[in-house]
């Protein structure tokens, strides 16, 4: 307000832009030259210690309960799985069932609209099915992944090849079962969208048009403009709501029900308007609640939506699933630093994919555009950190430039409003034209790269290594696909591969094997006592649900009077 | 111009965390201050704020009207007027800076009836949009509806081009469609332009944008089994000799140029 702005951006911030247009020439001339900077193996690894947020001390912290006790873990993460149930095991009467299903689905978004659709597909019929989720059916991180989605399907490329890619980004500690999936599926999943009328990015002879994401080796991201995510779910969505699949809104699940025999049974879903619990009986249960990332780790800003809280992760673990590669969080390297008000909303990495280029508040490069998101992260913090090559923001947020004028140069005008709509409706709004000014980011908490440990046919894996006969997960909440690190492209793609997956399996239990035995919360109870002796404080109590934004003044004078409970 | 492998003085990476959660955290105090009236109640709020992060700072937690808090997803469709202005006005509130005097409401529903369809079997014929959506012959041509949009979106020319038969065109114009339901919510002609604009894509999708050719013949070859061989050599070497497998990762060859570049797994393939 009390600054004065000129097209979007302080006088002082016109200063550094200034620079960043002087060296623009000389370093469009010299793009194909930028591979030079391209780090090996070795001087990635160094250049993670020291600047990525998940190598820094201070973060982390053991489990000390559970099927991963002794796993070094966020503290954040640590935080609700070593809390008190949010229910009260006792106060739920398990004997009144209210919904009695072949298939429960928690989690609305992508993963478990897609496992509803392919339990269709495989015979069950859409009433005996319920999605139930904590906001409105697609509001998810699916909604909101822009770039693209990977798929190896041109001559020149290869499944193959899209495995190595996803398994040199993730640090090799990727499960080779679910990357071959993953990669083997995926032209297949292309195919389905074609089918259903997926809007994608192609050319007159129908070609996708391919682009670069980070870490690969092959153009292979095919996108629907920068509305990849919001085209594919809304499809699907409107798909689900085609075949009359029941979803009931603003219903999380609460706790998994466990059965006397060591099975998933269902679970405990809250109403949050009326309060209300529900008690669902289901022969399968999909796990598909998606991420972490209003858990806000390390105090990030994040690219994720409101429910993003990581609800499933405490669900599983309470019921004794394994969990595994938790202790690597995915920073975006290009979330939004300026203006305050858009402050870790995601830029799409297409924008480096197309053409602009990070570079610090002199204009000069300082990192290979497309290194996998773990590398490229850690060196935005190192440039304005370490080096003080940054741009200062008026709230105090550092950031170097993305040089998206670049793309018009490159590509020619008009492409930003073809290509990445989004991305240029969101900065216009606050005043900034990104087809003529470079735009300010920092790296923005992005991704759950770990989750519950499932195998290829999206079971989940109990704490002795096999599998749940009736549980199985798809989507961000599951892990193993990514190892320590996801790359470009390749969430959709999990969601849409693993969702699949994990309601062609549950429909087949569901056909083949009776109800569960008897519904339990014994877990709960078991779970509740070892808090009692890890004396951990009564009021940390999760499913957190959904994240608490109200100012403090107000949360200082908040009182609960006993009358309108 | 290159400055990327530059050796570092002593790094203390958890004091940078430490101040980069500062930096990102809610400043504690506001030089300027606006007044909002939230449903007719006045608030003070920080200038600057989105409308949503006013309302939490007013002290709302949102269950309804918050979505995915970066303008794709259409839950936070607000309406205001601002103080001394007979305009009626839309926006989404995670996307639009608070201004003194405005007068908010959020839509937590947009009630609106979607067409069930097969796409399989429908027939796509320049009438199935009037089919589906009768409604839109109702159209007075008002304009109201693009001009509540959020998006900016040619709202009433998209559903001119419906009633035309041209799918492509209704496809084009609103394929950034968030599907807030603002311009159903204000139409006279009680049209439901967003369920419509979705059967329009979808037809498009379907019927009008050509198949990849390559993508059948991708298919094939992973029905008949062709990358097996490739993957399984990988799968022993990253079980058997990790230090291989890694070398073989850092020889891939980057595309770069329109014809098929032979990758070092093929080596061992062949």
């Amino acid at each position: 307000m009390a600054l004065k702005l000129i097209r979007g951006y302080p006088e002082y911030m016109r200063e550094s832009i200034e620079l960043v247009e002087k060296t623009r020439p000389e370093r469009i001339k010299n793009k194909e030259k930028e591979i030079e900077l391209k780090l090996s193996m070795d001087e990635r690894d160094k250049l993670l210690n020291m600047f990525h947020p998940d190598y820094a001390p201070g973060g982390k912290r053991s489990l000390r309960i559970g099927p991963n006790e002794g796993d070094i873990v966020p503290n954040e993460v640590a935080d609700i799985l070593e809390a008190w149930p949010a229910i009260d095991p006792d106060s739920i009467d398990l004997a009144e069932i209210d919904f009695d299903v072949d298939i429960l689905i928690i989690g609305g978004g992508g993963a478990g609209t897609v496992a509803a659709l392919w339990a269709v597909y495989e015979g069950i019929s859409p009433e005996n099915i319920l999605i139930a989720t904590k906001l409105r059916h697609g509001d998810a991180n699916s909604m909101m992944a822009q770039g693209g989605i990977q798929a190896a399907d041109r001559p020149w490329d290869s499944p193959v090849l899209h495995y190595l890619d996803a398994m040199g980004g993730g640090h090799f500690a990727n499960k080779h079962e679910l990357v071959k999936a993953l990669t083997e599926d995926a032209p297949f999943i292309i195919k389905w969208h074609e089918e259903l009328g997926v809007m994608y990015d192609k050319d007159e002879k129908g070609n996708f048009i391919e682009r670069w994401g980070g870490g690969t080796s092959r153009m292979r991201l095919h996108s629907a403009k920068d509305y990849t995510g919001m085209e594919i779910m809304r499809v699907i969505r409107d798909e689900a709501r085609n075949l009359g699949i029941p979803v009931l809104e603003f219903t999380p699940g609460v706790e998994l029900l466990t059965t006397d025999d060591g099975e998933i049974g269902g679970a405990v879903l809250w109403n949050m308007e009326t309060k209300e619990y529900y008690v669902v009986r289901a022969k399968a249960t999909v796990l598909a609640t998606g991420g972490w990332g209003r858990l806000h780790i390390r105090g990030f800003p994040t690219t994720n939506h409101y429910g993003a809280t990581a609800d499933g992760l405490v669900m599983a673990y309470r019921a004794g699933a394994r969990l595994r590669d938790l202790d690597s969080v995915q920073y975006h390297p290009t979330g939004a630093a300026y203006p305050e008000q858009i402050v870790g909303l995601l830029i799409t990495e297409k924008v480096r994919g197309m053409g602009a280029t990070p570079v610090n508040r002199y204009g000069e490069p300082f990192v290979f555009p497309l290194e996998p998101r773990d590398v490229e992260a850690a060196a935005f913090i190192r440039e304005c950190y370490a080096r003080g090559n940054c741009v200062r923001t008026p709230t105090g947020m550092r950031g170097v430039w993305l040089d998206s004028p670049m793309i018009e140069e490159l590509r020619g005008k008009g492409t930003i409003r073809k290509n990445l709509d989004a991305m240029y409706r969101m900065y216009k709004r606050f005043g900034i034209d990104m087809t003529q000014d470079p735009i300010l980011v920092f790296p923005t908490l992005h991704y759950q790269n770990g989750g519950v440990e499932i195998n290829a046919n999206a079971q989940v894996i109990k704490a002795d290594g096999t599998p749940y006969p009736r549980f199985f997960a798809g989507g961000e909440v599951e892990g193993g696909v990514h190892g320590k690190n996801r790359l470009m492209g390749n969430s959709l793609l999990d969601y849409n591969v693993f969702g699949r997956r994990a309601g062609i399996s549950a429909a087949r239990v569901a056909k083949s094997r009776g109800k569960p035995s008897t519904l339990s919360l014994a877990h709960v109870k078991k779970y509740a006592a070892i808090m009692e002796t890890l004396n951990v404080p009564k009021h940390r109590r999760s499913p957190i649900l959904l994240p608490d934004y109200r100012g403090r003044k107000v949360i200082e004078r908040k009182i609960d009077l006993p009358v309108l409970l | 111009m290159l400055s990327g492998k530059m050796e570092l003085l002593d790094i203390d990476s958890e004091e940078i965390m430490n101040s980069i959660r500062k930096a990102a955290s809610p400043p504690e105090d506001a030089e300027d201050w606006v007044t909002i009236y939230v449903m007719g109640k006045p608030y003070r709020v920080p200038a600057g704020l989105t409308i949503m992060k006013a309302l939490e700072y007013a002290g709302y937690r949102f269950i309804r009207g918050s979505g995915c808090r970066a303008g794709f997803c259409g839950a936070c469709a607000t309406i205001y007027r601002k103080r001394d202005e007979y305009r009626f006005r839309t926006a989404l509130a995670c996307q639009t800076t608070v201004e003194d005097g405005m007068y908010l409401a959020q839509i937590p529903f947009v009630p609106a009836n979607k067409a069930v369809y097969d796409l399989e079997k429908i027939e796509f014929t320049s009438n199935t949009l009037l089919e589906y959506y009768p409604e839109i012959a109702r159209c007075v041509s008002c304009n109201t509806c693009t001009k509540s949009c959020p998006q900016e979106l040619d709202v009433m020319y998209y559903i001119q081009a419906g009633l035309r038969g041209d799918v492509e065109r209704v496809a084009e114009l609103s394929f950034d469609c968030i599907q807030c339901g603002l311009c159903t919510l204000r139409c006279p002609a009680e049209i439901q332009h967003y369920h419509m604009a979705q059967l329009a894509r979808r037809l498009y999708g379907k019927y009008i944008q050509k198949k990849s050719p390559w993508l059948v013949h991708r298919l094939k070859e992973i029905e008949r089994g062709m990358y097996k061989k490739g993957y399984e050599i990988l799968k022993n070497l990253l079980e058997k000799d990790p230090e291989k497998f890694r070398k073989i990762y850092e020889s891939r060859v980057r595309e770069s140029e329109e014809k098929r570049i032979k990758d070092p797994w093929e080596k061992e393939v062949e």
